[in-house]
């Protein structure tokens, strides 16, 4: 664990939240693929090959360094020990004539230990040598940091970039994706995904991938040297390696159940407390408090439980390793006095040798306890995967067709058919003709496909059956950008982005001047409103614009749309929450600006609709009857008796409106 | 501090096992301590004396304590993880239990979307911090310590390589380290920034489209994008230098050990066993510094978020509830409102303005006006998701600053303006406000909302699965069941906040003769944009920028107020008008 990264566990927000939403199925969960995925994540790195080259020789070169450096150590231990032990020998004699003296004397283990060691007799310490031995290794050293730290940087860059690049690919992927697929995957969900999920793999790649390389090639150049240094205690430690293997593979395998939980149960707590807060006011009038706070409380106590279980059973990975790690250091003291004892190994040797077990579990703990955040990256890596792997919708049609710049905006439906769910047709065999320069209006009861009939001109959905052409073009053979920057639409749903006022304004014309986004602002009343926000246009909206009313978003919205100056328009409920007086003025500068262009306008308010060129009266995804106002209402069929049925309700003023004609 | 303060009351009622964190970790450490020891004199007193008796048995003693280490230290991190993971499942809880009592004024001062991510992940950084603390953090001064003692026992004379080496590493580590946490917040603010780019551009993923700015709108992600990995690769680039650092002053310092006590060794004032000890405590020492400074890296950050945090936990509720409050209405389905007036903090124009109003029971009053009036500030008031900031509002007759909440809310039964519907079913999401209500009661109101046809259509009927939101249902269908929500209620005052703009004529005109039926006897107050659904209300309210500008009957307002007249002539032609 090393960086401020430790500080994220692997609890994070999101999950898999997902179930059956009446009739938008998600996808299923696939069940967890460790391997497939990490190693696709492993295969990203790809295109940065030279410097992972670079950084595996790098690294590879300051871990024989490092490894290297004990066994000198070790050098320099013999030596020290060979004076200690030569100073107090009988200066003139040779080794040879200690030892048999020795052995005479019945101290055959002292004489063994002594024969087993490189010594004068009564000579002190060969400082010299000893100066050779320590600065040698210190180079070593110095080397080996300064490797490492090259190889640290160049990793970092490469980590960076792949993350950039996958965050990237993820932008792109967004614009790719079908709005199908928005619909189906719910939003908490998906932007967990981008978010969450994109950051805890970043942050996975960063931290593992550095100390995975480094404790590998530890863990094989320490071996090498074990086995250089002593076979036999090199085959003791290398029982090490299983016995680690075997002993996380069982606490992960534990772990990882239940750090889904633990995940899964994050998840939940997650869309209760997003629910409830964006819910807040209905839950406090509906007085639910307390019923949610109940809720929240259980499925807090879950996540508590399970992420309890999860970080005390992957936290006994650590210790597990330490005692794996203590073990070895035992059995090798033991069976390394034994041996310097017989005179088998040097003193250094086993100095050495103690070293490396230190250094070759080490690198064996720090693998195991990275165990769970790459359980937890991995986990994330294949939610995003999924993300990019889902269905594109399909790409613009080469070469794309394109009707005359200044074409007058001829709208025609032949047999289109449209369905969201495969078994329910929602448009059917539906045709008609919107002249250039016409108002269509279209009316008819909720959920009889009139959103959806606007969504298809912008060709956010696909068609099952029949075309769409603008001037004589397919719509599906113009590029999506061609059709798109044709058509301004305001949708009854309003959406402002993070940003001032006036940016807002002019976000389907970035590059309007100052005076034209003040026109647009004036003819649709905006300018009115802004006046009276002490920062006037330069009013930064915030997440959820609470600074402005939900009529005061919809006349930004018009704004908009009024300024990118489109051939086509839509207007899908466009006015629901502005008052009437000021709809009424919009209304006029909206007929200013529909003058030359064909619109289509979904409203409920008669105004709005009796000034139509053109109203379709739309039933369960058909037309059933379409015509002027004064047509419709002659013809006495479904627009009349939708007609009659509003202002038979509608109080005193019904008969005096149907006079109006 | 904030983040200590925070830790402090949190963690107050874990003493207990926080102290038995302690003294595993202290039995842990000091048994960790205690093996170089053993070590040296397994070198010393038997290696180097050829004395394999006393390997074996010093051995053993070695394994024990090596069980002993684990066990406590398996023990800590029980403690450890629970108390950690407890500190996070509480923290949650009080700002949820904090944000429930919040009123409209707080939840949209803070937004709901920055509420949620304090409650979530800015928790997670704190626990991370206390798991990690426990874990690891408890025992690093014990092992600095611990190892200091213990080399020094070992060898007086080479303590100085401790003293020298140790304010290097902490010196070094240090000169990093402050190098690093700026460029770890701004990655911070960076990578918000990045979330947020993309956050908008899924919510609003329709209109990026329709306005083809999918191509700015990538270049803007670009963008973050760049600012983040910059800075992730400065940061990285100094985390690069961090372990070679210490590695580089861990290895120079064992090397001057070896060296310095290779001349005590000589003039037989150290024993060679000894030197490995005290080699083994140095790497101990130093091990134990790097490991404390690394966990500082994690301060910043856990305290940025104990900060947010806080914010939360001390912002207390503007609605507070009454400390004694009412329990007993005499009244039913009265509603008045006496001057009362509602500003938001520093603004410089309240939003409402000194409105005088009462509607008595059963009758019905329609608050009618322009965008941005104050018509939904002025509903608000009434459950008291505001409250009035001058003169007050009584519901029956009583203060509603007085009342008690649960009674005050079981008398209102409110359709917001935004349609909101929780996850669940039809069902569930209709018993809201009655959990007890029969299938039968439910059906009733949606035929009066209009909105049994739909449900009846809807796999499952009433156990159809509404998405969080209520996001698969229409705009029309989803305010129909939130009509219907609050009609299963049953309240005596019933608000509609613009409730039935999403209605297509037909829809809207059998709705409200239905609900006119059905609802006979409860107080009604309707904020509406067409007149045809308010004529027949028995007060018309015509609000203009927070005041009322004209009250009356529907006659009585056309013949008095130009303003209602205007909104009349909107709508219908001047003919009927007059």
């Amino acid at each position: 664990m090393s960086g401020p990264g430790a500080a994220r566990g692997p609890v994070r927000r999101g999950g898999p939240g997902g179930g059956p939403f009446g009739g938008a199925q998600l996808p299923a969960e696939k069940s967890m693929t460790f391997g497939p995925s990490a190693l696709r994540l492993l295969r990203r790195l790809a295109p940065h090959r030279l410097p992972v080259l670079a950084v595996v020789l790098l690294g590879a070169i300051s871990v024989v360094f490092t490894v290297v450096g004990p066994w000198l150590l070790g050098q320099g231990t013999n030596l020290i020990f060979a004076g200690a032990i030569g100073q107090t020998l009988p200066a003139g004699s040779t080794k040879e004539e200690v030892v048999e003296g020795l052995r005479a004397s019945g101290q055959s283990a002292q004489a063994d230990l002594i024969s087993g060691i490189d010594l004068v007799p009564g000579q002190h310490i060969d400082f010299n040598a000893l100066a050779v031995v320590l600065g040698t290794v210190l180079v070593l050293y110095v080397l080996a940091s300064v490797f490492s730290w090259v190889q640290g940087r160049l990793l970092n860059t490469v980590v960076q970039r792949t993350t950039f690049t996958l965050r990237e690919e993820v932008e792109a992927k967004i614009n790719r994706l079908p709005l199908s697929y928005f619909d189906r995957m719910p939003r908490g969900e998906l932007l967990s995904r981008v978010t969450n999920d994109m950051d805890n793999v970043a942050q996975s790649l960063q931290q593992t991938l550095s100390q995975l390389l480094t404790s590998l090639l530890t863990v094989v150049g320490i071996l090498v040297m074990m086995f250089i240094t002593s076979p036999l205690l090199a085959v003791i430690s290398l029982v090490t390696i299983p016995l680690t293997v075997v002993i996380t593979a069982l606490i992960a395998k534990r772990s990882q159940k239940l750090f889904v939980t633990q995940w899964r149960a994050t998840g939940e707590l997650n869309a209760q407390v997003e629910e409830n807060f964006t819910g807040h006011a209905l839950v406090k009038v509906f007085g639910r408090q307390r019923e949610t706070e109940a809720a929240f409380g259980a499925k807090n106590e879950e996540l508590y439980r399970a992420s309890f279980g999860a970080q005390f059973v992957s936290g006994i990975i650590m210790p597990a390793m330490m005692f794996v790690g203590n073990l070895v250091y035992v059995v090798i003291a033991v069976v390394g006095g034994l041996q310097v004892a017989s005179g088998a190994l040097s003193i250094g040797a086993v100095q050495a040798f103690i070293q490396y077990s230190r250094q070759f579990t080490q690198p064996l703990t720090q693998l195991g306890s990275m165990v769970n955040l790459l359980q937890s990256g991995v986990a994330s890596a294949e939610r995003v995967f999924e993300l990019l792997d889902a269905e594109e919708q399909t790409p613009d049609a080469t070469p794309a067709e394109t009707p005359p710049a200044d074409g007058p905006g001829r709208l025609r439906f032949e047999g289109v058919s449209f369905r969201y769910v495969a078994d329910r047709p929602l448009i059917d065999d539906l045709s008609l003709t919107a002249e250039p320069g016409q108002t269509v209006a279209i009316v008819g009861p909720t959920g009889a496909g009139k959103s959806t009939l606007v969504n298809l001109i912008m060709r956010f959905y696909e068609l099952d059956a029949g075309r769409i052409t603008l001037d004589g073009v397919d719509i599906a053979r113009m590029t999506r950008h061609d059709l798109r920057s044709r058509t301004g639409m305001v949708l009854q749903d309003t959406w402002l982005f993070g940003g001032t006022i006036r940016d807002n304004i002019a976000y389907g014309r970035p590059d309007a001047t100052e005076e034209e986004i003040l026109a647009a602002a004036r003819a649709t009343y905006v300018d009115r409103f802004v006046h009276s926000l002490p920062d006037g246009y330069d009013t930064v909206l915030d997440d959820e614009a609470s600074n402005v009313s939900a009529g005061e978003k919809q006349l930004l919205t018009i704004a908009r749309a009024f300024l990118a100056e489109p051939s086509v328009l839509i207007l899908d409920e466009a006015t629901s929450s502005v008052d009437t007086r000021t709809e009424q003025l919009v209304q006029k500068a909206m007929s200013a600006l529909r003058a030359d262009r064909t619109s289509f306008v979904i409203a409920h308010r008669l105004s709005t609709i009796r000034d139509a060129d053109l109203i379709l009266v739309m039933e369960s995804g058909s037309i059933v009857e379409q015509g002027s106002h004064a047509e419709l209402l002659a013809a006495d069929g479904a627009y009349a008796a939708l007609y009659a049925a509003q202002f038979a309700d509608a109080a005193p003023e019904d008969t005096a409106e149907a006079d109006l004609r | 501090m904030t983040l200590l303060r925070l830790l402090g009351r949190f963690l107050r009622p874990h003493g207990r096992p926080i102290a038995l964190i302690v003294l595993f970790q202290l039995i842990q450490s000091v048994a960790s301590l205690y093996l170089p020891t053993l070590n040296a004199d397994i070198i010393d007193q038997g290696v180097a004396k050829g004395d394999t008796a006393y390997v074996l048995s010093t051995g053993l003693v070695m394994l024990g304590i090596t069980v002993l280490q684990v066990a406590a230290s398996i023990t800590a991190v029980y403690f450890g993880a629970k108390v950690a993971m407890a500190l996070g499942r509480d923290l949650r809880g009080a700002i949820f239990h904090r944000v429930s009592a919040f009123s409209e004024r707080e939840v949209s001062a803070f937004g709901a979307p920055s509420l949620i991510t304090r409650s979530t992940n800015d928790v997670q950084q704190v626990q991370m911090l206390a798991l990690m603390t426990f874990t690891l953090l408890v025992s690093a001064p014990i092992l600095a310590v611990g190892g200091v003692i213990l080399a020094l026992q070992q060898d007086l004379e080479l303590s100085w390589i401790i003293a020298v080496s140790v304010p290097v590493l902490l010196i070094a580590l240090s000169l990093i380290i402050v190098r690093m946490v700026p460029q770890f917040r701004r990655m911070q603010t960076r990578i918000d920034t990045v979330n947020r780019v993309l956050r908008e551009q899924l919510t609003g993923i329709r209109v990026v489209r329709a306005f083809v700015r999918e191509g700015v709108e990538t270049e803007r992600f670009a963008e973050a994008n760049a600012a983040v990995t910059d800075s992730a690769l400065r940061a990285g680039r100094l985390m690069a230098l961090m372990f070679p650092t210490v590695m580089l002053i861990l290895n120079v310092s064992s090397v001057a050990v070896i060296w310095f006590g290779a001349f005590r060794i000589d003039s037989g004032s150290m024993q060679v066993g000894t030197l490995i000890a005290f080699l083994s405590y140095l790497v101990q020492i130093l091990m134990a510094v790097m490991m404390a400074t690394f966990m500082a890296m994690m301060i910043p950050r856990a305290s940025v978020c104990a900060d947010r945090i806080t914010e939360v936990l001390e912002t207390e509720t503007s609605v507070t509830p009454p400390a004694h409050p009412v329990h007993r209405l005499e009244q039913h389905g009265v509603v008045e409102l006496r001057g009362a007036s509602f500003s938001y903090p520093g603004a410089e124009q309240p939003v409402l303005r000194d409105l005088d109003i009462t509607v008595q029971s059963g009758q019905t009053l329609a608050i009618i006006g322009s965008t941005g009036a104050g018509k939904t500030t002025f509903v608000n008031l009434l459950p008291r998701l505001f409250d009035a900031t001058a003169g007050s509002v009584l519901v029956d007759g009583v203060d509603v600053r007085e009342l008690d909440p649960d009674l005050l809310w079981s008398r209102i039964g409110l359709v917001p303006q935004k349609p909101y519907l929780f996850s669940g079913t039809v069902a569930s999401n209709l018993r809201y406000g009655k959990p007890d209500a029969t299938d039968e009661e439910l059906w009733h109101a949606l035929e009066v909302a209009q909105a049994a046809d739909f449900v009846r259509s809807m796999d499952g009927g009433l156990d159809a699965e509404i998405a969080q939101g209520g996001t698969t249902v229409s705009g029309g269908q989803r305010q129909r069941l939130a009509i219907a929500r609050a009609l299963v209620k049953r309240p005596e005052i019933y608000v509609f906040d613009d409730s039935f703009s999403a209605l297509d004529l037909t829809t809207d005109a059998r709705l409200r003769r239905a609900l006119r039926a059905d609802v006979k006897g409860a107080t009604m107050i309707i904020v509406a944009q067409r007149v045809s659904t308010i004529v027949d209300a028995d007060v018309i309210v015509v609000l203009e920028d927070g005041a009322i500008v004209g009250r009356g009957t529907h006659d009585e307002l056309l013949a008095t107020s130009e303003t209602y007249a205007e909104i009349v002539a909107s709508q219908l032609s001047a003919e009927e008008a007059a």
